[in-house]
């Protein structure tokens, strides 16, 4: 699996031959995150965020489409170089073959467990190629920096937000 | 609150935020400065005050206190280079690093110290820097310091700098308090979203207006894109407009001719400019030798809150291990607190999912201590380097090799066992490979093994230095003690990336020192006075 991996991102990262799906950016900029996109975000976040969501599903969905525009906006601040590799590794998972061989996930995103979202970041966490390792640390950061960016994340904390009053 | 700025602005300062331009312009002046940092503010000071026309160049934008609302969200993405995400090229680094009117000087956290007397010692000897000394740039530190009101911080430390006090005294470990660059403090953490009382002296509210009162024409918005070099001189600086979102260019192009150019774009900023534009580089040394401070990473639980995103971000240090063994052998390192507010910590903190939820939910209990590795000393520690990325812009390459990790580990040690010295109930090392520990014994076996290896012990920098390094000749250096450049005469390279190695010591101070000597020495060259006594 691992060299299949690995081959994998080096024909379809730096042979770009999977790229031509991602096409994050046109000449107009960065776009919406697509619907399928989303999807995959909020899979990606239910794991990130197990244990920081609420349990109640709907109020769950509630705070993961909140989460995913959190990241969206996020990506609208990086560098054109950093929001097109962003791009590309949306666009990587999303793709059938990505979601499989890349992240180890046979379910659709949207029908994928916590369980296995779970396996496959621990398996980029502690993956061996440099590669992945920096991929997992984007979803990282990207998703905890969306989610603790929201004032209504503090509570659970115990994080009163900065000191009001006297400006 | 007043806002000095929005009072400047009302007052008639000549400001123009590029991303409103109708259309193209060329302009005429004296001077150009690029870049609002450390560097640039204090140039733009002095050449202003010695009657020359000066126009900076800033590629962020202009806010200030009225837009400091103490908010993640709202200060990243506004005050910093990638949102606070700028990262080597391979992931591996977190770079914090300012990109708005004042640069860094916006939003760092005031720690204030003089360049060490054994950096000063290395230059001369390594790199032919003979006239920098303690003695020679003495009164260059004493004015900034008085200009910037860099004095001994009275305010008890907070509770995360506490410990680091209260674990060294109970180890013998020698541990100092730190000046800060503020007036009128109200000691309320924030210091990295912007100091929304306007009590840092940051170049935003020292030197930049002070050059605006006298005429300054500030341009913000705008990406130095190429110095236009004829012969052995610089005939002009292409810019492009950004458009308010600061990322995308805006299609106008702002044209500068002048006497002389200043470049002052940080330690990144400032090689991509001379590589983009192509200047002469024989002995190929720009953009090498790029210095992080590579920082780890502790964080310890207390048993009683620590609420450390409150209180004055940095008041005590440590400088015990920078003097454990000579500067070119094993890295040394600076240790010092790190503020904590949601999304800094919960981003730089490893894991996922409940375990890191967990640890979340103790964020008020949560103290973290930082080593900042002497990086460029160690005949192996020879930094990064700064290239063009396929768009134009700055990437920079910099390998974590053995010599960083040796040092690593005995900082990761070092900082446990001061934090169980301290009283810390569970330590652990932001690593991804473990779960932390709840004793010393505990984790001084546990770190002695630790993998250290890229993206599993994480590692983030906040000092960038080098890349036009100063030296006696240019078979050494890209500039010259002045910060001239070798083989442009009407060029001058001013802000952090001059240093040849790294400092050992938060950069600040350092920059305002030097520049404020190399500044007056330009100023009085152009202005053709006499050269400042000072020597």
């Amino acid at each position: 699996m691992i060299f299949s991996r690995r081959q994998f991102i080096r024909t379809g990262l730096a042979g770009g031959a999977l790229l031509s799906f991602s096409g994050w950016l046109n000449a107009a900029g960065a776009r919406a995150l697509s619907a399928a996109e989303r999807e995959m975000l909020a899979a990606v976040c239910s794991a990130m965020l197990d244990g920081a969501l609420p349990r109640d599903n709907e109020q769950r969905r509630r705070w993961l489409a909140l989460t995913v525009d959190g990241i969206a906006g996020e990506v609208a601040g990086l560098s054109l170089a950093t929001q097109k590799e962003v791009g590309e590794l949306f666009g990587l998972l999303v793709v059938a073959p990505g979601r499989l061989v890349l992240a180890g996930v046979s379910k659709p995103w949207r029908e994928a467990s916590v369980v296995d979202v779970s396996e496959f970041l621990q398996s980029w966490r502690s993956s061996r190629i440099g590669l992945l390792q920096g991929a997992y640390g984007a979803l990282h950061d990207l998703i905890f920096g969306a989610w603790y960016a929201r004032s209504d994340t503090w509570e659970a904390i115990g994080y009163p937000g900065p000191p009001q009053g006297f400006f | 609150m007043q806002d000095p700025i929005k009072l400047g602005l009302a007052s008639g300062w000549k400001h123009i935020d590029a991303s409103t331009l109708a259309s193209g312009q060329t302009i005429e002046t004296d001077v150009v400065i690029v870049g609002t940092g450390a560097g640039g503010g204090v140039t733009a000071d002095l050449l202003s005050d010695a009657g020359l026309r000066v126009v900076l160049i800033e590629e962020g934008p202009l806010r200030s206190s009225t837009d400091f609302k103490m908010r993640e969200a709202d200060a990243y993405p506004q005050l910093y280079q990638e949102s606070g995400a700028r990262k080597t090229a391979d992931k591996a680094i977190n770079i914090l690093q300012g990109r708005c009117v004042g640069g860094s000087t916006t939003v760092n956290w005031t720690s204030s110290f003089r360049t060490p007397a054994e950096v000063f010692a290395f230059w001369q000897s390594q790199f032919g820097l003979r006239q920098l000394s303690v003695e020679s740039m003495s009164s260059w530190f004493a004015v900034m310091e008085h200009k910037l009101w860099v004095r001994p911080w009275d305010t008890p430390p907070n509770p995360n700098n506490k410990l680091l006090a209260t674990g060294g005294e109970a180890l013998g470990i020698d541990i100092g308090h730190l000046k800060r660059n503020v007036k009128g403090c109200w000691n309320l953490g924030y210091c990295g979203m912007g100091c929304p009382t306007n009590a840092k002296q940051s170049m935003l509210l020292t030197t930049i207006p002070a050059a605006l009162d006298r005429g300054a024409t500030l341009y913000t918005r705008l990406r130095a894109e190429r110095l236009q070099v004829v012969g052995s001189r610089v005939s002009a600086l292409d810019c492009v407009a950004l458009q308010a979102d600061g990322i995308h260019p805006a299609g106008k192009r702002v044209h500068l001719r002048a006497r002389h150019f200043v470049v002052a774009g940080g330690a990144i900023g400032s090689p991509a400019l001379l590589l983009r534009s192509g200047v002469p580089d024989p002995h190929r040394l720009l953009g090498k030798r790029t210095f992080l401070h590579p920082v780890v990473i502790s964080s310890a639980l207390m048993p009683d809150r620590v609420d450390a995103y409150a209180g004055a971000p940095q008041s005590i240090y440590s400088d015990h291990f920078l003097h454990q063994a000579p500067i070119d052998g094993p890295l040394g390192f600076k240790l010092e607190a790190a503020p904590l507010h949601p999304v800094l910590f919960a981003t730089t903190l490893q894991g996922y999912g409940e375990a890191h939820a967990r640890l979340m939910r103790d964020f008020s209990y949560a103290s973290v201590l930082l080593a900042l590795l002497r990086d460029g000393f160690n005949p192996d520690s020879r930094g990064g380097q700064v290239r063009l990325g396929g768009d134009g812009l700055p990437v920079l390459d910099y390998p974590l090799g053995e010599v960083i990790w040796e040092g690593a580990r005995r900082a990761l040690l070092a900082m446990a066992e001061i934090q169980f010295a301290a009283g810390a109930r569970w330590v652990t090392p932001v690593h991804e490979g473990t779960t932390g520990y709840t004793s010393w014994p505990e984790a001084r076996k546990a770190i002695a093994e630790l993998p250290l290896k890229p993206f599993i012990c994480r590692v983030v920098s906040a000092h960038v230095m080098g890349g036009c390094a100063m030296a006696d000749t240019p078979q050494r250096g890209v500039v010259d003690h002045r910060g001239r450049h070798f083989w442009l005469a009407n060029l001058s390279v001013h802000d952090g990336s001059v240093f040849p190695t790294s400092l050992g010591v938060n950069p600040q101070l350092s920059i305002y020192a030097l520049i404020a000597r190399n500044a007056s020495l330009l100023a009085a060259e152009l202005s053709g006075r006499p050269a400042p006594l000072i020597p």
